[in-house]
């Protein structure tokens, strides 16, 4: 373990090196620190993170379809760019492209590891740039099935972790992980989380609303590896048990490596977006 | 689509881009463009009886902007945005702006970046709701909306450097834009109609006096704010009694040379945003004092928001907002917000159709008059929204600046179409 903690650090090893992760005394008492649920399930949502640094940028495409119960469809196309800030929380940009009313609408995210995001909004029919609050963690994003919460980056200090079991999903091994949100704003008491064990790729997350009912559940699939080590999914199905209402959230065009530097991501940047 | 690659063939022809419509790559450094824009049908109706003769019980018809933009592969890039109204109740109401046509350019230096947009451009300052005191660079659109918010485009060349210390812009304005008023038969005008074929000016240069304005801003942590400077020609004219060719009595617009300081400030704590606008502007005269001398005066908005999200977990948020507008000048001042109590509520549904529904009332405390506002937005389809909206003057004191307007409550009416 020790060992493997180490080689966080260098990250081209990383790979080798999760095989050796052992989840399989997690249930028992002995060594409390490392191998309790609770570090356990830290140690696997760290060992994600590990994984998915070093991106420096990229931008794609999302496209949304929202259902009702009925399967009443409407559609969302929006560009997303994002920036890897060292140690803290990314930057990111969402530009909204339809439906046609908000076209050219942008929304920029400072994250934050420790403390409040920092939001601005972009309208470019007042040429106004607008701070927003950051508190609305829980709200539905262009009145789809996903939060804000569910599409921000997933930071682990904003959440406490512990390790469930290990189950099978498809044809690939899987730990199932709780993570309970810290702090207020959020609209979940828990998520229970499915990372395959050899690339700690997320491919399933159950949601749990306050009153601990189980409200959405996340299916990702269609993942791909960008850069030889950046595995991404293509395809996230949100379905919302309660309202029977789902969000098929659809990711192309990605490109990293670009040319989007810090400057991109202030409120002068913001305005230039198109 | 079939209408929307109609509207583009037609709007690009008539806007002397013919090679375009036709082949979009036909200029070979356009790396990227895009037609985009909105149509809408509106109507307006006044329940009450006009308070002057001759005054329209209505006003409506259609109004559309189409913006191309096009950018090369190095990112510079030209915007160019229209905007035409054609309105059946008044005809000064009926009018053409050239809204945006400008060259966007940007670079690095060190780690700082630079930006120079050059053209007809729109730019927005300040954070308050119920009014927007600091925003001073564009003209007001007025026949457009009694709000203020409508724009006039405004030639420019604006430079914007920025870093981790803030942004810091300088704007050379050469070019005064005419306040738009309504004309004779509109509604929501003063008493004596404003002729803007008299504007004078204080500056013997006239509408080519050349303009300057500065700002700084930066975001620290739940802190945004900006300071500012313009110096040059009013945006806001005194309004002073004259005589048309068939000598009835009209006012005649006069802009002077102000300068004025301007303060925006935002903090953003939690579900809280506390804001502050306050100016200092000296130079312009005012029509309230004999012989219309110069006032310098002091003015500010201060005020809140709160929302609670998810309000009894239904998913939709309530915002409440509560606004005080102060001008030093108290009965003298030349607008209606001299002392002035804002409260407003605002719903977001959050839901498919980004249906929102606010309400709003100002309150004046010296004279009593109040006004209120309700406007529902709904979003019909891909293309397609409804803006429904009422705004009722009531109790309006007859020494108030919009006693002229107490009649002219109405409810408004928009289907749009954005392609």
């Amino acid at each position: 373990m020790t060992l493997c903690r180490s080689a966080l650090l260098a990250l081209p090893i990383v790979a080798l090196c999760a095989t050796f992760l052992d989840f399989s005394n997690a249930g028992t008492p002995a060594r409390a620190d490392d191998s309790s649920p609770e570090a356990l399930g830290l140690q696997i949502a760290e060992e994600a993170r590990a994984r998915a640094e070093g991106f420096g940028n990229f931008t794609a495409r999302q496209s949304m379809i929202l259902r009702n119960k009925q399967g009443q469809e409407s559609r969302r196309q929006l560009r997303f760019k994002v920036l890897e800030v060292q140690d803290d929380g990314d930057k990111s940009i969402f530009v909204f492209d339809e439906p046609r009313d908000v076209k050219g609408t942008a929304l920029l995210i400072h994250a934050h590891r420790q403390g409040d995001d920092e939001q601005w909004l972009y309208l470019p029919a007042l040429k106004r740039v607008k701070r927003i609050s950051s508190a609305n963690r829980s709200g539905s994003f262009m009145g789809s099935e996903f939060a804000y919460e569910d599409l921000s980056t997933q930071e682990v200090e904003k959440y406490t972790h512990r390790y469930l079991r290990d189950e099978p999903c498809g044809d690939l091994a899987c730990t199932v992980s709780e993570r309970v949100p810290v702090g207020k704003g959020s609209g979940y008491s828990r998520q229970l989380v499915w990372h395959d064990r050899d690339e700690l790729r997320v491919w399933k997350v159950e949601y749990y609303d306050r009153k601990d009912a189980h409200l959405k559940t996340l299916t990702l699939s269609g993942y791909e590896r960008y850069l030889d080590r950046y595995w991404q999914a293509g395809e996230m199905a949100m379905v919302n048990h309660l309202t029977g209402k789902s969000t098929d959230l659809s990711w192309s065009d990605f490109e990293f490596g670009t040319d989007l530097d810090d400057r991109d991501f202030t409120r002068t940047g913001l305005k230039r977006v198109r | 689509m079939g209408l929307r690659a109609a509207l583009r063939r037609a709007l690009l022809a008539a806007a002397g881009l013919a090679a375009l419509a036709a082949e979009p790559a036909a200029a070979d450094w356009i790396e990227y463009h895009e037609f985009s824009g909105r149509m809408s049908v509106d109507g307006r109706w006044y329940p009450q009886s006009a308070a002057y003769p001759d005054q329209r019980s209505h006003a409506g018809g259609f109004s559309i902007a189409p913006k191309l933009y096009l950018e090369d592969e190095g990112g510079r890039s030209v915007t160019l945005e229209g905007f035409y109204r054609l309105d059946g109740g008044d005809s000064h109401r009926t009018h053409a702006d050239l809204r945006e046509a400008y060259l966007l350019l940007f670079g690095e230096i060190g780690a700082d970046e630079w930006e120079l947009r050059l053209g007809v451009d729109r730019v927005f300052w300040g954070v308050a709701e119920s009014r927007h005191l600091v925003d001073i660079i564009n003209q007001t659109d007025l026949v457009e909306h009694p709000n203020e918010e409508a724009k006039l485009g405004q030639p420019m060349a604006h430079v914007t450097l920025s870093g981790d210390w803030g942004a810091a812009e300088v704007f050379a304005l050469p070019y005064h834009r005419l306040r738009t008023y309504p004309g004779r038969r509109g509604r929501l005008r003063t008493m004596l109609i404003v002729d803007s074929d008299q504007a004078t000016y204080e500056s013997g240069a006239e509408e080519w006096h050349l303009d300057f304005a500065a700002r700084y801003s930066h975001s620290i942590g739940p802190l945004d704010f900006g300071v500012s400077v313009f110096d040059g020609t009013s945006r806001e004219p005194t309004l002073l009694l004259g005589l048309d060719r068939d000598v009835t009595p009209i006012l005649i617009p006069h802009y002077e040379q102000i300068r004025q300081f301007g303060l925006d400030a935002q903090m953003t704590a939690g579900a809280w945003l506390l804001k502050l606008e306050a100016i200092r502007r000296t130079g312009a005269r005012n029509a309230a004092l004999p012989l219309s001398m110069e006032e310098d005066y002091t003015a500010f908005v201060a005020g809140g928001e709160y929302t609670f999200y998810s309000v009894f977990d239904s998913g939709i948020d309530l915002g409440l907002l509560g606004e005080w507008n102060r001008d030093g000048r108290r009965e003298r001042a030349t607008n209606v917000f001299q002392n002035d109590l804002f409260l407003g509520a605002r719903l977001a549904f959050n839901d498919v159709e980004s249906t929102d529904l606010i309400v709003g009332m100002l309150h004046d405390a010296d004279f009593g008059t109040r006004s209120f506002n309700a406007e529902f937005n709904r979003r019909l389809s891909d293309e397609w929204s409804l803006h429904l909206e009422a705004v009722v003057f009531s109790n309006v004191d007859r020494m108030d600046l919009a006693y002229s307007t107490r009649h002219d409550s109405f409810v408004e009416l928009n289907l749009t179409y954005n392609f």
